[in-house]
């Protein structure tokens, strides 16, 4: 990959903002927004794959998400033996059945010749099949739910090393774009766009309710890490050893022992918690790298070519022979598998699952912003968008309230206005991610780093 | 034949005038919405926004009013301070088409580029509220809450079930059909109505034959800007002021917009009841009414409801989905105002 001047720039820009916050605010919080920029950047890249490729638009990134981070739970959690003795056989006799409803309505639709007759069968036996499903199911969620509800009440999940949920969340958001793109890819983009978002509502909706599941809004804590935890490297020799070589011109100007080892304890405090820290944005980074390097590949390839024709005239696409319908689901979930993988990660790196938490304002629309900001059909534009929305929405608070106060210092400090204010502080991130925006699509309406024009 | 009256009663309780109300709101949201569509031509996300927007400048004013001791004495004193909001919000969206909008129209935009402008003015109208009044709950209906109460209906009647009636439900209904008598006479009778309709129709024959565009687009917003905050303001007053809400409800809206056949004013207005019935009796426990209706020994064991409530959200989406599925013009074959 050779990148120019330009881009060159962008990346030292990144770069060096993230050096000016660790030496003001810190390196903890200067780690702790990197691993969240790269995060971003990773859902970026997966709308930016189907937006910017294809022009298929994806309002569902809280969706698909949020069924990332559903992995995440499902793969590292520990299985819940009594839920699963209890309520397993339940939910596994409704699953047949749903099966068999499906093969019955499959076998009348292909069987049945006449078109009142058909739609009569159909409604007959959905009707009496869900009525004998919801039976079992609900028998068997409400027991699931009684086991011990304060600590589990849900089935649990696989106990595998959470890391192995990433690529589970690219396939379980993937399996959910599929059966969203069979439907709703038909419809003209706008629509689309509101379909999505309303698809995503619904999956989070299920989320939150179907407590066998999720645990629904108990939330689920205390998922396992891929990294180790600080109370061990504390514990560890290596570690201590580490720190003690890293910083033994520091410890050895102090003299006195008993000072000496209250300083090395410090010290090997604060360094396990960056160590884990910078731990998480080595592996992000790892993942972030991969995703980028296939995307770019994909994009340079005859089938990135195919895309960007269909993208720019569909009609002339299709008489060349290109099945648009297919190509566009395709995009549409390698796009939302990305998103998906990134959901995993996020729920990773909070060791939680909060099915509440996934707001559209948050988790759709940001990311949307990061991607017309960043550039669309470019993929480290994405990245850039990524990085650089979300650093402006963490660090737009502290410069505010900075601002504010600079601006009234003039003002008695007991001033309602001030105060009032001071109080909103939290809402100018919102002000700022909408003139971004605006003043994006107004003046710079490919991004701040555009797609690449290739004459090949 | 008591019983009978009994379950009807309840029905009317729980499920039919809340159902009214609440398709009241969305009818008149997703008419604003409409109107956006099909003459300005693109979905606009910011409408949730406006009407919040609206809704707050009518609180600020009831709170001046209140704190002035004017008030309308039974009627909520909001009903004063509407026409102030309602000024309001037409200003906030002419102001948005003059600095925003206007320049994606002059380019001849497509459609998904103005949607996402409007989701720009969405956030930014969104922090603008934010900052103004918080993100708390804000009630400010005042004045007599119940026109009739379950209590007095039981002693008027003499049935076992009570019917209520509050004073906000009654106002959005009201109000609903004098603003929609109003809307579909402009846009059937008048001459600019029928030049409106006449631009969405076919924008290019319409400007062969003089019409203004300007002025059209500037009666769009005072009537898009009117229906947005009656309809903020009456949500506000009978489920109590929540600035997040609304981004919630623009899916709704648009749901409505789109199962009517967007585009089409009359559909939005059906929409908005469809959506709105639905919602409510997809997730009514039916329990009580079957208890009336049938005989004792075939009583429900269970709630007898279909979805549960916390699914409210997960219908209006359902039926849109299955709705652009079977029939993707919607109800009313929309396109044209």
């Amino acid at each position: 990959m050779r990148f120019d001047k330009y881009e060159w720039t962008a990346i030292s820009i990144m770069v060096s903002l993230f050096i000016i916050v660790g030496f003001v605010q810190g390196w903890s919080v200067s780690l702790v927004i990197l691993n969240m920029c790269i995060i971003s950047a990773i859902m970026t890249m997966g709308v930016n794959i189907s937006w910017g490729y294809a022009g298929v638009i994806n309002f569902g990134v809280m969706g698909f998400l949020a069924m990332g981070g559903l992995a995440a739970v499902l793969v590292s959690y520990p299985p819940i033996k009594e839920a699963w003795h209890v309520g397993g056989s339940g939910l596994g006799i409704s699953f047949v059945l749903l099966i068999g409803l499906v093969i019955a309505v499959y076998f009348i639709n292909k069987l049945v010749e006449k078109k009142s007759h058909k739609y009569w069968l159909n409604g007959l036996v959905i009707f009496f099949g869900v009525i004998i499903i919801r039976y079992f199911f609900l028998n068997a969620t409400s027991k699931i739910e009684e086991v011990d509800p304060a600590l589990a009440g849900f089935l649990g999940g696989a106990n595998l090393p959470i890391i192995f949920s990433w690529a589970v969340g690219g396939f379980f958001a993937g399996g959910v774009a599929f059966l969203i793109g069979k439907v709703a890819l038909g419809l003209r983009s706008d629509y689309l766009a509101i379909v999505t978002l309303g698809i995503s509502e619904i999956v989070v909706s299920v989320l939150k309710h179907e407590e066998w599941l999720s645990r629904g809004v108990k939330n689920v804590i205390g998922l396992k890490r891929p990294v180790p935890y600080e109370i061990n490297l504390q514990a560890s020799d290596w570690f201590i050893n580490m720190v003690t070589w890293f910083n033994s011109s520091k410890l050895n100007q102090i003299i006195d022992p008993d000072q000496k080892q209250e300083m090395l304890n410090n010290l090997i405090i604060d360094s396990s918690s960056l160590f884990v820290k910078l731990n998480y944005a080595i592996l992000f980074f790892i993942v972030m790298i991969v995703i980028y390097y296939f995307a770019n590949k994909a994009q340079i390839s005859p089938w990135g070519r195919m895309m960007r024709a269909i993208r720019d005239n569909e009609v002339s696409a299709n008489a060349m022979g290109k099945d648009i319908v297919k190509q566009h689901l395709i995009i549409f979930v390698i796009g939302a598998a990305i998103v998906g993988v990134a959901g995993a990660m996020l729920v990773t790196l909070d060791g939680l699952f909060t099915p509440s938490g996934y707001r559209p304002l948050r988790f759709t629309f940001i990311i949307w912003i990061m991607v017309i900001v960043g550039g669309s059909g470019n993929n480290l534009g994405a990245i850039f968008g990524g990085f650089v929305i979300w650093f402006a929405w963490i660090e737009v608070a502290p410069l505010t309230t900075f601002l504010i106060n600079l601006f009234t210092s003039g003002l008695d400090p007991e001033n309602a206005i001030r105060l009032h204010l001071l109080d909103s502080v939290p809402y100018f991130r919102y002000l700022l991610m909408g003139m971004v925006l605006l003043l994006i699509l107004r003046y710079r309406p490919k991004g701040i780093i555009p797609e690449k024009v290739r004459h090949s | 034949m008591v019983d009978f009256i009994n379950s009807i009663v309840v029905l009317l309780n729980f499920v039919i005038i809340p159902g009214l109300s609440y398709g009241s709101q969305l009818a008149l949201g997703a008419l604003g919405v409409t109107f956006v569509y099909a003459i300005l031509r693109f979905a606009n996300f910011a409408h949730g926004e406006l009407m919040s927007f609206g809704a707050m400048i009518t609180i600020l004013f009831t709170w001046f009013f209140q704190s002035q001791n004017i008030g309308l004495g039974l009627l909520p004193t909001a009903l004063i301070a509407l026409p102030f909001g309602i000024l309001a919000t037409i200003g906030l969206g002419l102001l948005s088409d003059k600095f925003v909008f206007k320049y994606y129209r002059t380019q001849k935009s497509v459609p998904v580029v103005l949607a996402m402008v409007s989701i720009g003015v969405m956030f930014v109208v969104n922090a603008i509220i934010r900052i103004i009044v918080g993100t708390e709950t804000i009630k400010f209906s005042d004045g007599q809450k119940f026109i009739m109460k379950a209590k007095q209906f039981k002693v008027m009647t003499g049935l076992n079930e009570g019917l209520a009636l509050k004073s906000s439900q009654v106002i959005t209904i009201l109000i609903t059909i004098v603003l929609l008598t109003f809307t579909f006479w402009f846009l059937q009778k008048t001459k600019t109505g029928k030049s409106m309709r006449a631009f969405s129709d076919n924008e290019d024959l319409a400007l062969l034959s003089g019409i203004n565009p300007d002025r059209v687009v500037f009666i769009t917003w005072l009537i898009v800007g009117t229906l947005a905050c009656v309809a903020g303001t009456l949500y506000g007053l009978d489920k109590s002021y929540k600035p997040i809400i609304y981004l919630n409800l623009v899916l709704p809206i648009f749901a409505s917009a789109i199962v009517g056949g967007i585009g089409s004013p009359f559909g939005a207005v059906v929409g908005g009841y469809v959506i709105a019935f639905s919602e409510i009796m997809v997730t009514y426990a039916y329990k009580k009414f079957f208890k009336y209706l049938l005989p004792e020994n075939l009583e429900p064991s269970s709630l007898v409801q279909l979805l549960s409530t916390d699914y409210k959200f997960a219908v209006s989406f359902t039926i849109l989905v299955i709705v652009l599925l079977i029939r993707p013009s919607g109800i009313f074959r929309g396109k044209v105002l």
